[in-house]
């Protein structure tokens, strides 16, 4: 479609640009200002320059959070992506079913994050939990604030029952707005049914899947309230990811300029890669 | 295989409903039960816990907070979304693209990078532990969003209407609020659905603002966590409870939501 | 190839149909001999793509059998059945270029690469999507992407059957001509049994050898396109063909005879016992102004071209005539005169004489 141009447009905006400016734009600056100084308690600044952000990339801490984050985004990914894909495939297309599945598949999306960190704190505790004990009466020993390897299993596990869901809803809606004739053309023309997948199903579901793997990827990258209320970060640093480790600079340790600085770098890789993925969601829908 | 696939979704749905029903199941249990022996059904039914709730006025008052901020925060994100998304999907302008992006980016921001400089920033203008306050807050994330999706929803609607309206003598902010707003008042829906959504769910901003008139719920019960010992049954009332709105939602927008998805660019 | 036989097929989209218009389809005894070119013709929502989906298989029908050469294939799937359908929208695999899309159907079926080249090129030669083959799908214009569905449509070689279901409706006029002329053409070069569905009487009448015209779920006349023109077997064929469709008159039957205000009509059939309402069907063509007759008024005269389209009154009824330029046009005391050889007695619609069926 072609739009006309008109600089008045930007008066509709304005609103917008004036309430973010103020949520983002005032933060940020005090965010970046901090990351450039130091601070000794008593409200005394002193001109850091980029120490703080050299000692970030340096310090093996920051490296380890990073590590275990990217480790976390990629396993869920890799599981929730293709998982969501599965389900959408085999759900009803229509009938009362549809309603039913949409229902009971979105209600994880609407509990509050801590909530759903207490629920699965409840129902994986080892002796009274209803997870933890099916796996311990099973004969294996589980216990996820004890054992690294437990622990993990657990946040994944609560991650993929938590967000499933909306690569399921996206995938289903590009599913649906296929139109039947492309199903009876490729009946007619012998497709398998891996081929209607290849060639009818997931050309059509690009654009939802994109736009599922961003949201995921940048609601992964800002995980806090879940696992914090789940393993805490524990046991020792294991399920430390970047919020927690960053909150716990700032708001537990006090160590502002450092808290800053990580987060810009923080922020600067969920930029650096959204922006990648856009730009390439954005070309390929021009083409 | 084929007659089997109805098998997938069911598991998926059973998996799902694991861990809700283990929470609602603590709900009606008594402490000692959930203490001292594994239950899969409640041996002593109890309704103490949620008795303790609905008496105690700083935990139903903590579900009126949730449900004002929310509100307030739906209310706010699409007032202000509503003209904007008209804007990108009818016009081009000077850095209309750069624009949308940015926007977009603030979708992206961590909350917990936010968390410091937003006490800072709504103290020192007086709003701390105010609904607005975090009302406000929460359109950094869900602003982006409801103009994402309404743009999505406005550009299916062909220029013509416009046109006809405007030939047919009507100002602009007549044609918007009567002609242009009833006909995408699914995708305004879906995005109200959306805002509410996010903002229902947030934590960490929220409770990073308040402090005692505008708590919210879910803040209320970490306290309950960490103060009262493991009270877990009263956790898990307090958390039940808060599936519930959510679920009315849900079931109100269940047919516009895979229509929404398909007609919006979420 | 083979000749495909409808037998005593019912189609109802409701799992439990009670009343007739619950019926898709309402009772089908049809044959379609081997090498046809047919056209199924008829009005929005007649059941013309219930059917064509019935005979592909897409549908299977609730009552009744679709044979092909005799064989039972009422329960194959439609890869099974060897049929080759076109949609009325274009469906392209996005993702494919022009050749592979209208290689999928081959490759899907296993055919060896040198053939599937072979095939391949000589229908995008057919089709004028030869300077494109290795373009991607996606960027084609409409009619582009209708091509390759047609091509899709034609590239399988011993398909028992071809199917187009309204294949032209996003094709623009100009381009619509050429592509009816080419499946023609091609129809006679390969000889295949294809039948092609629409609502356009121009399109059936100049793509088709036979004509089947349903209506309300029915077949209502089956035939040539001159048979249909100078003897329908139902006024909704006479009104459906032509342009302006054949007059329709109330009549009174007296001693076998067609009275008009009176005045017999002399007609080519003749009708015995009259039960039900009765009409006369004449084509305006076939009427003339004359010294004795009907007396009627003049309404209106349009030019039609070549010839000039004259609306009358006939005593509240209207009665259309086609009159070659430079016919004389009464003014008053205008007299129509029927041709007795194409003037006809309908029975609750249908032929009389020649009973329901057809």
């Amino acid at each position: 479609m072609n739009k006309p141009v008109n600089q008045k447009a930007w008066f509709f905006v304005l609103p917008v640009l004036v309430l973010v400016a103020f949520n983002a734009i005032i933060p940020l600056m005090t965010v970046v200002n901090y990351s450039l100084q130091e601070t000794f308690g008593s409200n005394v600044f002193l001109w850091s320059g980029l120490m703080w952000f050299e000692e970030l990339l340096r310090s093996s801490r920051f490296q380890d959070s990073l590590g275990r984050q990217l480790f976390f985004t990629f396993t869920i990914l890799v599981i929730e992506i293709p998982l969501g894909v599965i389900i959408a495939l085999a759900m009803p297309k229509k009938g009362p079913w549809v309603s039913v599945c949409l229902v009971l598949m979105a209600l994880p999306l609407l509990i509050p994050w801590n909530v759903v960190g207490a629920m699965w704190n409840i129902f994986a505790l080892p002796e009274i939990g209803l997870l933890g004990k099916t796996l311990n009466s099973l004969g294996f020993d589980y216990n996820y604030t004890r054992q690294t390897g437990n622990a993990w299993f657990t946040l994944i596990a609560m991650d993929v029952w938590h967000w499933t869901s909306l690569v399921v809803l996206l995938s289903y809606a590009g599913l649906v707005s296929i139109p039947d004739a492309y199903y009876q053309a490729a009946r007619i023309d012998g497709a398998k049914s891996w081929a209607i997948f290849r060639y009818i199903q997931l050309p059509k579901m690009k654009r939802v899947l994109t736009i599922a793997i961003l949201l995921r990827f940048m609601d992964s990258f800002n995980i806090y309230t879940e696992p914090l209320v789940l393993t805490g970060g524990g046991p020792g640093n294991s399920t430390t990811l970047l919020s927690i480790d960053l909150a716990k600079k700032a708001l537990g340790e006090f160590d502002l300029g450092p808290a800053a600085a990580m987060s810009l770098i923080y922020f600067l890789i969920i930029l650096l890669v959204s922006w990648v993925f856009y730009t390439l969601m954005m070309r390929n829908e021009e083409q | 295989m084929k007659r089997l696939g109805w098998l997938i979704p069911a598991l998926y749905i059973f998996f799902l409903m694991l861990p809700i029903y283990w929470l609602i199941t603590m709900s009606f249990k008594t402490t000692n039960e959930i203490l001292g022996s594994f239950t899969l059904f409640p041996q002593s039914f109890t309704l103490d816990n949620y008795i303790t709730i609905f008496t105690d006025p700083t935990w139903y008052w903590g579900y009126f907070n949730s449900i004002i901020y929310v509100s307030l925060n739906t209310v706010i994100s699409l007032a202000v979304a509503l003209p904007a998304a008209y804007a990108f999907s009818r016009y081009r302008f000077l850095g209309d693209k750069h624009l949308f992006f940015w926007l977009l980016t603030n979708r992206m921001a961590p909350a917990a990078v936010f968390a410091l400089p937003f006490f800072q920033l709504y103290s020192s203008v007086g709003l701390f532990d105010t609904h607005i306050a975090v009302a406000l807050a929460h359109t950094l994330f869900n602003v982006p969003l409801a103009v994402w999706i309404l743009e999505g929803f406005m550009s299916g609607v062909p220029r013509q209407l416009d046109e006809t309206a405007y030939v047919d003598g009507y100002s602009f902010p007549r044609f918007f609020v009567k002609i242009f707003i009833p006909t995408i008042a699914a995708g305004i829906g879906v995005t109200a659905f959306f805002c509410f959504m996010f903002s229902w769910v947030e934590l960490l901003l929220a409770k990073t603002l308040t402090a005692v008139y505008a708590k919210p719920i879910a803040a209320i019960m970490t306290r309950t966590a960490s103060t009262s010992g493991y009270e877990l049954g009263l956790l898990a009332a307090a958390g039940t409870l808060t599936i519930i709105p959510g679920a009315i939602v849900i079931y109100f927008v269940r047919n516009n939501l895979a229509k929404g998805f398909a007609l919006g660019r979420v | 190839m083979a000749k495909i036989t409808l037998s005593n097929l019912r189609h109802s989209y409701m799992p439990d149909p009670k009343n007739p218009e619950d019926w898709a389809l309402k009772q089908l005894d049809v044959d379609w001999e081997d090498g046809g070119a047919y056209a199924l013709l008829g009005p929005s929502g007649c059941g013309k793509t219930t059917l064509l989906n019935i005979i592909s298989g897409l549908l299977t029908p609730s009552h009744g059998k679709v044979l092909f050469d005799g064989k039972d294939v009422t329960a194959l799937p439609p890869d099974q059945r060897h049929i080759a359908q076109v949609f009325q929208f274009p469906v392209v695999y996005d993702t494919m270029t022009v050749y592979d899309n209208l290689a999928f159907p081959l490759r899907n079926r296993g055919v060896n690469e040198r053939e599937v080249d072979i095939r391949v090129r000589e229908i995008a030669e057919m089709t004028d999507l030869t300077p494109m083959l290795q373009n991607r799908a996606s960027g084609l214009t409409a009619d582009g992407k209708q091509k390759i569905s047609l091509g899709r449509g034609l590239v399988r070689e011993n398909v028992n059957a071809i199917l187009f279901d309204e294949p032209l409706t996003v094709i623009d006029p100009h381009l619509k001509f050429l592509l009816r002329a080419k499946l023609k053409e091609l129809h006679q070069r390969i000889n295949n049994t294809m039948i092609y569905v629409t609502h356009d009487q121009t399109e059936a009448l100049t793509f088709a050898d036979q004509v089947v015209v349903m209506n309300m779920g029915e077949v209502v006349q089956i035939g040539t396109p001159i048979e249909l023109f100078e003897k329908p077997k139902h006024t909704f064929v006479g009104h459906f063909i032509g342009s302006p469709g054949m007059n329709v008159i109330p009549c009174e039957i007296e001693n076998g005879v067609a009275m008009i205000g009176g005045r017999k009509i002399k007609t080519a059939n003749k009708v015995d016992k009259p039960k039900g309402k009765t009409e006369i069907g004449i084509r305006p063509e076939f009427i003339n102004f004359a010294a004795k007759g009907i007396a009627t008024k003049v309404v209106k005269v349009t030019d039609a071209g070549r010839f000039d389209i004259v609306q009358t009154n006939c005593e509240g009824q209207r009665v259309n005539l086609i009159l070659a330029k430079g016919a004389g046009i009464p003014s008053e005391n205008a007299k129509l005169a029927f041709d007795p050889a194409n003037t006809r007695i309908y029975v609750d619609g249908w032929l009389s004489g020649e009973g329901q069926q057809i």
